[in-house]
């Protein structure tokens, strides 16, 4: 450390390839967000619907994904699915259904406490007026719940955005992997992992100071 | 099950048998030293986030946020490039404990302090009024009901470890993921030997899990 010397034009220089790999992560997060969210709401419904053949499969598939390390699950549906003949999606398409169904396990928990929170009052009123079921889950149970569960979404987001690290196992280009190519190119290692570390911090701060800002716009029920 | 005949399952595992516990024993070594050393150390983070002179404070602050916000592979990259800088040379092994050690400090602080702040003031001021200095307040008050409710979240930090051990095999510790790799690469059973690594880390987990549920139920019978 004594004689290292900080040469900062190694991050200037591949500045573009920094931000696109930045973006790249991001976008990969919010994508796989999207299709959890969706696969998380199926599969809590399905928790709270009462029907055994529907809740037992969704909770093996919940424990089996939260007790397996995201690491194992990339490089199995990675290098796994062509064994079933599966061979048409390419690697940012593999890590994507990954982190899919990985943020459809947590979501699901955070949809079904979500639900499990509406109060009872909610959906006797909405029955009294008249509403039918899928209405009342529409416009009564499901923009509650949603103002409920906006700070969880949001700190699954943030660790979904650290996850894409993982994707570096897979040499999809994002952050991670970015900086690893730069350090073994150019050897600048303070530099490029320290780069790299404020580049997550920051963008995780900017996501987690918008994301307060849109649960003051919208969690609280007024 | 054919354990005679090569390129069957039952041979190609048992053919397997010491890589993997080898591996096993790499990725529990792993955890259990880091699961006691950011204990310990978030313990002590801990108490000065909550209670700290506040330039101490502010450190702890900054590293607890600081860590939390960088993913665990950037950390452990980090460290294992980074440390040599220092003249440290360190093996893989204990690059990947420190980092993932300075992570999960992280968290359990910021667990304690949530939990030593939901203890109520009364206890504190109670403790105060029968004439406890400050350490002994902590250990026999403050701690003792704060460590009780900050054990599932612990529980939680101690899963987030074990899954974090494979992130290991990025800088070549051959824990119980790499050494499935090495195995899948002499063997190319990808789907076999992935399932059989994903279901050893599903009984460690799962059993961490019900250890942690049945502590819970253990200590849970204060309430207010």
């Amino acid at each position: 450390m004594i004689d290292y010397h900080f040469d900062w034009t190694v991050i200037t220089r591949n500045a573009d390839k920094f931000v696109a790999a930045l973006g790249l992560g991001l976008g990969l997060a919010l994508v796989s967000l999207a299709i959890g969210c969706v696969i998380g709401l199926a599969a809590a419904y399905a928790r709270v619907s009462g029907r055994k053949w529907l809740s037992a499969p969704v909770w093996a598939y919940v424990e089996v994904i939260r007790c397996t390390p995201l690491l194992l699950l990339i490089f199995f549906v990675y290098f796994g699915l062509p064994e079933f003949g599966i061979y048409f999606l390419d690697k940012t398409q593999s890590l994507i259904l990954t982190l899919s169904l990985y943020a459809g396990a947590y979501m699901s928990e955070v949809f079904r406490a979500g639900l499990a929170s509406i109060p009872k009052q909610y959906i006797e009123a909405a029955k009294a007026i008249g509403m039918r079921p899928w209405q009342r889950q529409r416009w009564v149970v499901l923009p509650v719940m949603f103002r409920i569960t906006l700070p969880s979404v949001g700190n699954n987001l943030i660790s979904l955005f650290k996850d894409t690290s993982l994707a570096a196992a897979i040499a999809i280009p994002e952050l991670t992997f970015t900086a690893r190519q730069i350090n073994a190119n150019t050897f600048r290692v303070m530099e490029v992992w320290l780069a790299a570390s404020a580049m997550y911090l920051a963008t995780a701060y900017l996501m987690a100071m918008g994301l307060r800002l849109l649960e003051r716009r919208y969690a609280s029920i007024r | 099950m054919g354990f005679t005949i090569p390129g069957t399952f039952g041979f190609e595992l048992w053919q397997a048998r010491y890589s993997l516990l080898r591996g096993i024993s790499t990725t529990l070594f792993a955890s259990g030293l880091t699961i006691v050393l950011a204990t310990l150390l978030g313990i002590l983070v801990g108490t000065v986030l909550a209670y700290g002179w506040w330039p101490l404070r502010l450190l702890a602050r900054a590293y607890v946020d600081i860590l939390r916000g960088i993913p665990v592979l950037v950390l452990i990259l980090f460290t294992y490039y980074g440390l040599a800088l220092f003249g440290i040379n360190v093996p893989a092994f204990w690059a990947g404990v420190i980092a993932l050690s300075a992570f999960a400090t992280a968290h359990v602080a910021e667990n304690l302090r949530g939990a030593v702040q939901s203890v109520p003031t009364g206890q504190m001021e109670a403790a105060k009024a029968i004439g406890l200095r400050f350490p002994q307040r902590l250990r026999y008050v403050i701690l003792p009901q704060a460590i009780r409710r900050m054990l599932p979240p612990w529980v939680n930090t101690g899963l987030e470890v074990v899954k974090g051990t494979t992130l290991l095999s990025v800088i070549g510790v051959v824990e119980l993921l790499l050494s499935t790799q090495q195995i899948v690469a002499r063997n190319y059973m990808i789907i076999d030997f992935y399932l059989v690594a994903g279901l050893l880390y599903l009984i460690i987990n799962f059993s961490i899990a019900q250890l942690g549920a049945a502590l819970e139920r253990r200590f849970s019978y204060l309430r207010y």
